[in-house]
């Protein structure tokens, strides 16, 4: 049932009643099919999309290249669980081209990000070289524009 | 000046829209939760906002030919075969027009002298009946009913043909009830028009919106297509109200006279919107059926929850819109909405600005996030609640 899964992916925030209405299912049904998407790992969590520009939270964010020598029969896995546990990595992808990991970090200033790096990431062992990107502004994340105001332009309407 | 001199009487005669002093309310307020809106709140899928830019671009800044551009009505031709089975030459059975309302208006005017009776099935649309009357025709309104789920039957068109009867108006998928025809009912309607010269207008502006069932044209039926004007557009199947863009398609000898009037009248639809519009009949068949899904979801939940408040709906099958019954409460439509609005700020339509036939009745909109919908249906529940002490 994808489209249960589509529906929450969209907003979250449905409950299993008016997924039920929505979908013409029963909500039992619809409870039992979200508890097997949890158990089985399909849904992993719910989480609020948040523009924290918009709020005086101090923030930066930093896309991160690295090239790194795969190991023998572990290929990158084993060092990718190492950064990923770091809790400030909130990404981690293994790339095709020209750099093998991309991570996605949040710290609080420029200096805690340079010091991740530096102090965390570069001496991994296996890790060859990183290249940090800092991200200047955020227009779209998960399909979610980010600045944009919400207003319903099309007014009231009119018969 | 004497204005009433200078005036046509035909025009000044004509009724303003009944709920008007409804709306300056509504506009006078502010944090109002309306479901008023009569168009998707879906954007225009980009890859047909780029396509209309893309045209800018490259200039194309020019009139097309009167009927719009043959590739156009190729596209439309293709797009009317591949979804609903329709068959229109696109070099001479195709007109495209400034929104399907130029289309209702230039197919009205080119068939109605002063005298002929118009038929048109209430609670609809609202623009049929004036229009007619700007012809010097005569409406002929018929009430669908509740009971009959706002179907027009073959015994009401029956009773309503006359000698004088020039056109019937068939306005389904519906606004505001979002009732259908499906092929039985066609089939009926169609037994009665047989052997008649009464021609149709099928308004199937909402034709991408049915649920459960396809939408199927009376065009298809033996013996209609010959008197069958089809409306359409791109509004709401592509969400591209403001592009102003619709169409209408009819036997060629229709329209050789409707392109007169678009030609001294209109000279050509936009031809920006004309090619977002190739665009989206080539590749928009994705955005109907994603758009079409949303709407579905939006009807269930808005009819179980008008439901669970003791509402009495017809179940919509069609467009976005549900009309609920809300004579039970004791209050005329206006006063229910008035009253709801006023209380506790939310708005919907006085089922009486659909025509008479709509006392007891409200429109409601679902073309809103289901957040917006489940505000509205608390407010909803508030109102109803004190009107029940």
């Amino acid at each position: 049932m994808d489209k249960i899964l589509k529906a929450l992916e969209d907003n979250a925030t449905l409950t299993p009643e008016q997924l039920a209405v929505m979908l013409g299912k029963e909500t039992g049904e619809i409870k039992d099919i979200i508890k097997k998407y949890e158990q089985d790992g399909v849904i992993l969590g719910y989480k609020a999309m948040i523009d924290w520009d918009k709020t005086d939270r101090e923030y930066v964010t930093a896309l991160i290249e690295v090239k790194m020598t795969p190991q023998r029969d572990r290929g990158f896995d084993r060092v990718a669980e190492k950064i990923f546990n770091y809790p400030e990595v909130q990404s981690l992808y293994l790339m095709s081209g020209g750099y093998d990991l991309c991570l996605v970090i949040e710290g609080k200033t420029m200096k805690e990000v340079a010091y991740f790096v530096a102090q965390k990431l570069a001496p991994i062992e296996y890790v060859i070289s990183t290249a940090t990107h800092f991200v200047l502004r955020k227009y779209k994340d998960k399909g979610v524009i980010y600045g944009a105001e919400q207003v319903d332009e099309r007014g009231i309407g009119d018969i | 000046m004497n204005y009433d001199k200078l005036l046509s009487r035909t025009v000044t005669e004509l009724k303003p829209s009944g709920i008007r002093k409804f709306f300056d309310l509504v506009g006078e307020m502010t944090d109002v939760t309306a479901l008023t809106v009569g168009q998707p709140d879906f954007v225009t899928p980009w890859h047909i906002r780029e396509a209309g830019i893309l045209s800018l671009e490259r200039g194309k800044t020019y009139y097309t030919s009167n009927a719009g551009t043959l590739s156009l009505r190729r596209e439309i031709d293709k797009y009317l075969t591949r979804r609903f089975d329709l068959h229109y030459n696109p070099a001479e059975e195709i007109v495209v027009t400034v929104g399907g309302s130029e289309a209702i208006d230039i197919a009205i005017r080119a068939l109605v002298e002063p005298g002929d009776e118009v038929i048109i099935p209430m609670p609809s649309f609202v623009c049929y009946e004036p229009i007619v009357r700007l012809s010097g025709g005569v409406p002929v309104i018929i009430n669908t009913t509740f009971e009959d789920k706002f179907k027009l039957t073959a015994k009401q068109l029956k009773a309503a043909i006359t000698d004088k009867t020039k056109l019937l108006v068939l306005p389904y998928p519906n606004n505001p009830t979002g009732a259908i025809m499906d092929a039985e009912d066609l089939e009926e309607i169609a037994a009665v028009l047989r052997g008649t010269n009464v021609a149709v207008l099928s308004d199937e502006i909402y034709a991408e919106l049915t649920f459960g069932k396809k939408h199927v044209s009376i065009a298809t039926l033996e013996g209609m297509w010959e008197r069958t004007v089809i409306v359409s557009g791109f509004s709401k199947a592509y969400a591209m109200t403001g592009w102003r863009l619709g169409y209408l398609c009819a036997p060629a000898p229709l329209t050789k006279q409707m392109l007169k009037i678009h030609q001294y009248a209109i000279m050509c639809a936009p031809t920006t919107a004309q090619f977002a519009a190739e665009e989206a009949l080539r590749n928009g068949d994705e955005d109907i059926a994603y758009m079409a899904e949303e709407y579905d979801r939006r009807r269930r939940y808005i009819y179980a929850g008008l439901t669970k408040l003791g509402i009495e709906c017809f179940e919509p099958e069609g467009a976005f819109y549900i009309y609920p019954y809300i004579g039970k409460f004791g209050l005329s439509s206006e006063e229910f909405c008035q009253r709801l609005l006023v209380e506790q700020k939310c708005a919907i339509v006085p089922g009486t600005a659909f025509g008479a036939c709509g006392e007891g009745f409200a429109r409601i909109s679902y073309a809103y996030s289901v957040n917006h919908i489940t505000e509205a249906l608390e407010k909803i529940e508030k109102f109803v609640k004190t009107l029940e002490k």
